[in-house]
């Protein structure tokens, strides 16, 4: 790839030396590469032990699925996660980030994190980049304060809601959250309402799909249901399994693992010289 | 089909309705609670008027990024102005740094704000800081896409030296004029009241709120009557 600016000094920060050139190739026609987005869509909700964060598994570039079954809750602290909407690069990236300066705070300080700690860091970092950092995130988390549920857009705003749903989804399960949610809900009725809502946003937005993830935190103790639904598994597979035209080579039919199986064996001698 | 996909990563901005007023003892600050992305309301209950000190609070529109931003800077700037004064900053000293904040860095941020308090020199003083960054003492003021429906009322219904109930009442009777007629505000009626006894905030559902003209009663959903009710049994 040739450069035509010098590189840039190590500053930190976005450098945006190569903005003017992908404009000018624009310009003449090239296309720009396209991205993997999660379609999706997330929700959270505030129950009476906790917050129950959910999610769908679709990973979408454009309109092709890339993976069936991604996993959108992203792990920020013992007692935080995140689900990530938008770029899937960047909302892995955030999370990543986030997660790290967390441990790091946490050695520091000697205390449990804070949800509002992972919050201010996220909206800090989403809004020096202007927007550019596509993550829409549903952050969820119970710490000495309560259980707390927030969002943040791209542009670095925040809300803090007893329900929430991010994504193209996202009307489908606000839709279902605004008809039946009510404060004090039980674990079962809380898991239920969210999967309820992750299907409905599943169904009916093209850009999620697959299966229901679930997270329930509460004081003390997280439980991470991956896979806690499936409503489209793969219905119809062939008896007759694969057949390859004749001319095709057939080199091995052995599996043969690549790991050896070492023996350990407790207290031998010692060596000796 | 497409424009509503599209209109979901459209900033966070806040549509909004905010007001600011003086009364004879201190100021009353009201808001809507719409945030909107695009044509979606992210959050029909958020709350606009956000505390700087014990006794300065600010109402916040346009992006709510820059918004909540920059109110977290300023409240930052005040809590170090504070310690090194020694006493409670004066609601001029706030109205300031929010202003500096705002010119400043006018080129980046899109967002206009009012700020109200209290304070023992100058008593209560509102303090409007459109975008750009001009500072306004004034003894009321509009703000947000709301406001251009209110000018009119406020300058027919505005008198000096209101009591504090009729100048709460007045905020709430303008934010539910405005929610009326502005799109992008609605929601529940948020107030703020500062004076020498302290702060004290309202909320008001948007049921309470009076009905202006064409504007229907709230009614149940027809879901529920129709499920509260029993079911009859279908009869051939």
């Amino acid at each position: 790839m040739s450069r035509f600016e010098e590189s840039a000094p190590a500053r930190g920060g976005f450098s945006f030396d190569l903005c003017k050139r992908n404009e000018m190739l624009m310009q003449k026609g090239l296309k720009p590469s396209s991205y993997l987005k999660t379609g999706t869509t997330i929700v959270g909700l505030v129950f009476q032990d906790g917050v129950i964060l959910g999610a769908d598994t679709r990973a979408t570039e454009g309109p092709i699925v890339a993976d069936k079954n991604c996993e959108k809750i992203h792990y920020m602290a013992p007692n935080i996660y995140c689900c990530g909407a938008g770029t899937a690069a960047d909302t892995e990236a955030v999370t990543d980030m986030v997660s790290s300066q967390l441990k790091l705070h946490r050695f520091h300080t000697g205390r449990e994190s804070r949800v509002v700690t992972a919050l201010t860091l996220l909206k800090s970092h989403l809004f020096s980049y202007q927007g550019h950092v596509s993550a829409a995130l549903v952050l969820g988390g119970v710490d000495v304060t309560g259980p707390h549920l927030h969002t943040i857009y791209p542009h670095g705003s925040t809300d803090t809601l007893p329900f929430a749903t991010m994504g193209s989804g996202s009307l489908a399960a606000m839709a279902i959250f605004e008809s039946k949610y009510r404060e004090g809900l039980t674990r079962d009725e809380g898991v239920k309402l969210v999967a309820e809502a992750i299907c409905s946003g599943i169904f009916n937005d093209l850009g999620s799909g697959s299966n229901v993830d679930v997270c329930v935190i509460t004081k003390g103790k997280r439980e991470y249901l991956r896979n806690y639904m499936l409503p489209n598994p793969r219905t119809y597979v062939s008896e007759k399994g694969y057949s390859f035209s004749k001319k095709t080579e057939v080199l091995l039919t052995k599996i043969t693992p690549l790991r050896e199986l070492v023996e350990v064996i407790e207290g031998g001698d010692a060596m000796e010289e | 089909m497409d424009s509503i996909y599209n209109d979901l990563n459209a900033p966070h901005s806040m549509g909004t309705t905010i007001i600011g007023v003086t009364y004879d003892g201190g100021v009353v600050l009201g808001a809507d609670s719409r945030t909107s992305t695009g044509m979606y309301v992210a959050n029909r209950a958020s709350d606009k008027i956000t505390q700087l000190t014990d006794n300065v609070y600010i109402c916040r529109s346009g992006s709510a990024a820059d918004s909540q931003v920059l109110s977290d800077y300023v409240r930052y700037y005040l809590h170090q102005h504070t310690i090194q004064l020694g006493q409670p900053a004066t609601v001029k000293v706030a109205a300031n740094l929010v202003r500096m904040v705002s010119y400043n860095n006018k080129n980046m941020l899109q967002t206009g704000l009012i700020v109200g308090g209290w304070d023992k020199y100058e008593g209560g003083k509102i303090y409007g800081i459109p975008l750009g960054g001009t500072l306004l003492e004034q003894p009321f003021t509009i703000g947000g896409s709301g406001s251009s429906y209110l000018y009119g009322f406020f300058d027919q219904v505005w008198k000096e030296g209101m009591t504090q109930d009729e100048a709460e009442k007045l905020v709430v009777k303008a934010v539910s004029l405005a929610i009326a007629r502005d799109g992008a505000s609605g929601g529940v009626v948020r107030t703020v009241t500062i004076n020498k006894d302290g702060v004290s905030r309202k909320f008001y559902p948007g049921n309470t709120l009076p009905l202006w003209h064409e504007e229907l009663e709230a009614k149940d959903s027809l879901l529920d009557i129709l499920s509260a009710a029993s079911p009859e049994p279908m009869v051939s």
